[in-house]
């Protein structure tokens, strides 16, 4: 019983050709990313800024989110959304931070109860006063830093300072598109989105590793081949790998998303656009990072010539095409 | 590397029946989990608040409030002092932005004698509070000009918070014992904070209600000069006295005397009952003998006068003392619900916070959307799985029925040490799991592929699956490491639900490695062996 091939067997892309498209598209993304930041900002959930969140279903059946509007509206709590939740009887009620300190957010929900009283069910309740709100923003930025330079130390480690460059430079990009797309769309950024993007970035660093890996036992094997067909020949060489691992997560991830219910809609979100965005950058801009940061050739000894300039390096290496290559002693 | 050692085998064997075995639990409801045979573990996972449902409540200790009380206290005592030594002086004033208590002495040659008193005060405020050598909870100093200052000191200040959270907690505790739930967390946070969180709770509001009352009972003397109305509207109070807001029913405030006759310290038990004529419901307390003895004495020199009952400075009723309350006990009647007595007795029971408790986070799931939210994830789990095997299957044939069956061990080892852990499954944790599932496969796959190449390079089928294995192993460990760091990070600083997908995706991690590496290659070893290929079927 054999399996059938998704990835062809052989693949030859030149990926590194594209390594100068690529780090333009992806470098305007990113652009785009902060100028989204700044302009229309994260639409930061109530882990953030602060505030009421109140999940309900009428217990009636349809909720008639006009009349709550209106009932609501009565109470003078500033700005309130409510819109319906995964169901028609079901809305989210999201009130901002009443002034005047912690024990003010308490009065909301008591006034909101008072309004609806028995007529519908209080499926989630959520209060974040201003000094807990500060807080996780603060450790929520923290995670994501430490995460990042834990990561550059781990790479720096095991590899070489290009490789850990070029890791969290692919870190950096898949962090800030995930952040460009939540501005972009609006989308809600609570706390479950920073964990998200810390399983990105153990991600989309899983991805990049791989991809190094090979490059850095390539690197061993082939002394004389151009970096260029270097690196192409190692993502190729991975490159089924890259894509039925991304598959299989995106399956699972898929699934949550469609059927694992309204709360944790946001969070399979950020994944799964981190899986697609971390699979993009381990190959398109990892790899290519490596040819213009310069990595040391000769892995057999000490020192030994950097290749800046990857042109220069004119020696031939045999064509790619794993059968054609040099066996290397066992 | 496609041969194991007996103990090894028996070892991976053993490991994963360990796995299958603590996570059935999990497969039975808690009923018929009673009936099952002693061997078999019974621990479940534990389900967080997000899926049981149940309030999460994080409170903060009014530190002002804390500070305001102490310094009243100091103040007194160095009033008493003074005037035991008759020391003559003048601006008692108390200042909390500075947490000060400052006085003037009117003679300055007494200056020396007031100093001396005045530290007695601040051994006597350290001794009795805090036991062993926290002397220093004030700083005493002469300012000059007869001038001495009193400042608490920022240790005599965390000593002070420490001791008023600890005995918070433990008034907490009481009250929420009342409610009768099952293991309810109560425990200090940071410095100031109480994090309470009770499972499976549906009153949220009650239970906040009793959580957050201080709880501060006084017995005062209703002020017969003027009615409340009128002082309000004059702006001025008689001496001695002041104005309570009401929530009896009868006034909307009454005057009474500042100076309480009793107050809840002198309580020793307070009962829900039923009045014995009107059959309504009542609160009886009984007072320590100390407490009995003033009661007593109050109310015979005062029959015919009505008191107020205080809690937290509203009135709840104020009776007419009919006779002399000599025996030490009372009841309290305020046109209580059955339940609204029963709080209030569970409240008087429990005793007073030491300062106010203030909500600073609230998060409370009903038990229906936690419901909900455990079917909708399970399921989705389900179809994840079932795509991803078929997935698997269709992309490696034989092997992937290797990979798929270590798959079913992964998960087993998943739930199962989740389980014997007793960490916490929260929805985001329910995701980690699907998310791992998906990608506990990525270590099959890394090793999969390097077969393949090492096959397509020419080597033998055994040739190739034993360098397939020990190749990819170094990749597997690299790429796991990393994610493993910022799973790490999510625990450390992630708090709640997030700590909960932390924990399950790293534990997703460990098994998933453990897994590809030892259960698959135990197959393809077993495989190898018995049907000696000429080629990889992959």
């Amino acid at each position: 019983m054999k399996g059938i091939r998704l990835v062809p067997d052989k693949t030859s892309i030149r990926f590194v050709r594209y390594g100068k498209l690529s780090l333009i598209v992806s470098g305007l993304a990113m652009l785009a990313s902060i100028v989204l930041f700044f302009v229309l900002d994260l639409n930061y959930g109530i882990d953030f800024r602060g505030g009421t969140l109140i999940e309900l279903r009428d217990k009636g059946g349809e909720a008639d989110i006009g009349a709550l509007r209106v009932k609501i509206g009565k109470l003078g709590l500033g700005e309130v959304q409510i819109q319906e939740f995964g169901g028609p009887s079901d809305v989210l009620i999201r009130i901002e931070q009443q002034p005047g300190g912690e024990g003010k957010q308490q009065r909301a929900i008591a006034a909101i109860k008072g309004a609806l009283g028995d007529t519908v069910d209080y499926r989630r309740v959520e209060v974040v006063g201003p000094t807990v709100s500060g807080e996780l923003k603060t450790s929520g930025a923290i995670a994501v830093f430490v995460a990042m330079f834990a990561v550059l130390l781990y790479i720096w480690f095991r590899f070489e300072w290009q490789f850990s460059v070029g890791a969290v430079a692919a870190l950096v990009h898949d962090v800030t598109l995930t952040i460009g797309i939540f501005c972009g769309l609006q989308l809600e950024f609570s706390l479950s989105i920073i964990a998200a993007i810390l399983t990105i970035v153990g991600y989309s660093l899983n991805d990049t590793v791989v991809v190094y890996d090979r490059v850095r036992e390539n690197l061993r094997k082939y002394k004389k081949m151009a970096l260029p067909e270097l690196l192409d020949l190692s993502i190729n060489e991975t490159l089924a790998r890259t894509i039925l691992t991304s598959v299989t997560t995106l399956i699972a991830l898929g699934s949550l998303y469609i059927l694992g219910g309204e709360v944790i809609r946001g969070f399979t979100f950020a994944m799964i656009w981190g899986v697609l965005v971390g699979t993009y950058s381990s190959i398109f801009i990892a790899a290519p990072l490596l040819l213009r940061l310069g990595v040391r050739r000769d892995w057999s000894g000490l020192g030994g010539a950097k290749v800046k300039d990857p042109s220069q390096n004119k020696e031939k290496s045999p064509p790619g095409g794993p059968v054609e290559r040099p066996m290397p002693g066992e | 590397m496609l041969h194991f050692d007996r103990w090894k085998v028996i070892l991976i064997l053993a490991i994963a029946a360990c796995g299958v075995i603590f996570a059935l639990p999990n497969l039975f409801s808690a009923k018929s989990l009673e009936n099952l045979p002693d061997w078999i573990p019974h621990k479940q996972i534990n389900l967080g608040l997000d899926l049981q449902g149940g309030a999460h409540l994080l409170y903060e200790m009014d530190q002002k409030e804390l500070v305001q009380d102490w310094l009243k206290t100091i103040r007194g005592d160095v009033r008493d002092a003074l005037r035991q030594e008759r020391i003559g002086y003048r601006g008692l004033a108390m200042s909390p932005a500075n947490r000060t208590v400052q006085v003037r002495i009117r003679d300055l040659e007494k200056v020396p004698d007031a100093l001396k008193k005045i530290r007695q005060i601040n051994e006597s405020v350290g001794g009795s509070v805090f036991t062993g050598a926290a002397g220093n909870t004030l700083n005493v100093t002469d300012r000059g000009e007869g001038v001495i200052a009193l400042e608490i000191t920022d240790q005599g200040l965390q000593h002070r918070i420490s001791a008023a959270i600890e005995a918070s907690i433990e008034t907490v505790r009481r009250r929420i014992d009342a409610f009768g739930t099952t293991e309810p967390t109560i425990q200090r946070q940071g410095i100031d904070r109480i994090l309470v969180q009770v499972p499976g709770i549906d009153d949220v509001a009650r239970l906040k209600q009793m959580v957050g009352k201080t709880g501060k009972l006084e017995f005062k003397l209703v002020d017969p000069s003027t009615t409340c109305q009128e002082a309000k509207d004059s702006g001025r109070t008689p001496p001695g006295t002041e104005i309570i807001e009401s929530g009896d029913g009868f006034s909307s405030c009454y005057l009474v005397q500042s100076r309480a006759m009793v107050t809840g310290e002198n309580l020793v038990d307070s009962q829900p009952g039923f009045d014995q004529q009107t059959n309504e419901p009542v609160v009886s307390f009984r007072f320590d003998t100390a407490g009995g003895r003033r009661f007593g004495r109050v109310t015979q020199t005062n029959v015919g006068r009505p008191f107020a009952i205080i809690l937290d400075e509203k009135v709840i009723s104020a009776p007419v003392i009919r006779e002399p309350i000599l025996g030490g006990s009372g009841q309290i009647s305020g046109r209580f619900s059955v339940q609204e007595a029963n709080d209030l007795a569970v409240l008087l029971r429990s005793g007073a916070l030491p300062a106010n408790l203030t909500i600073i986070e609230e998060r409370t799931v009903g038990a229906s959307l936690g419901a909900d939210s455990i079917a909708a994830g399970e399921f989705a789990g389900l179809i994840g799985i079932v795509f991803v095997v078929a997935f698997i299957l269709f992309s490696y044939g034989l092997f992937g029925v290797f990979a798929n069956i270590a798959l079913a061990v992964n998960i087993a080892l998943i739930i199962g040490t989740l389980s014997l852990l007793q960490a916490t499954l929260t929805l985001p944790g329910i995701a980690g799991i699907v998310l791992t599932i998906g990608m506990a496969v990525d270590a099959n796959v890394l090793i999969f592929e390097r077969i393949r190449e090492e096959a397509r390079a020419g080597k033998s089928a055994i040739a190739s699956i034993d360098s397939g294995y020990s190749r990819a192993i170094g990749t597997i460990l690299d790429a796991n490491i990393t994610t493993f760091i910022a799973a790490i990070i999510l625990f450390w600083l992630g708090s709640g639900p997030i700590r909960g997908f932390a924990v399950t995706l790293s534990v997703g991690i460990v098994t998933s490695v453990f897994t590809a590496y030892t259960v698959t290659r135990l197959m393809v070893a077993q495989w190898v062996r018995m049907r000696r290929p000429s080629s990889v079927p992959l």
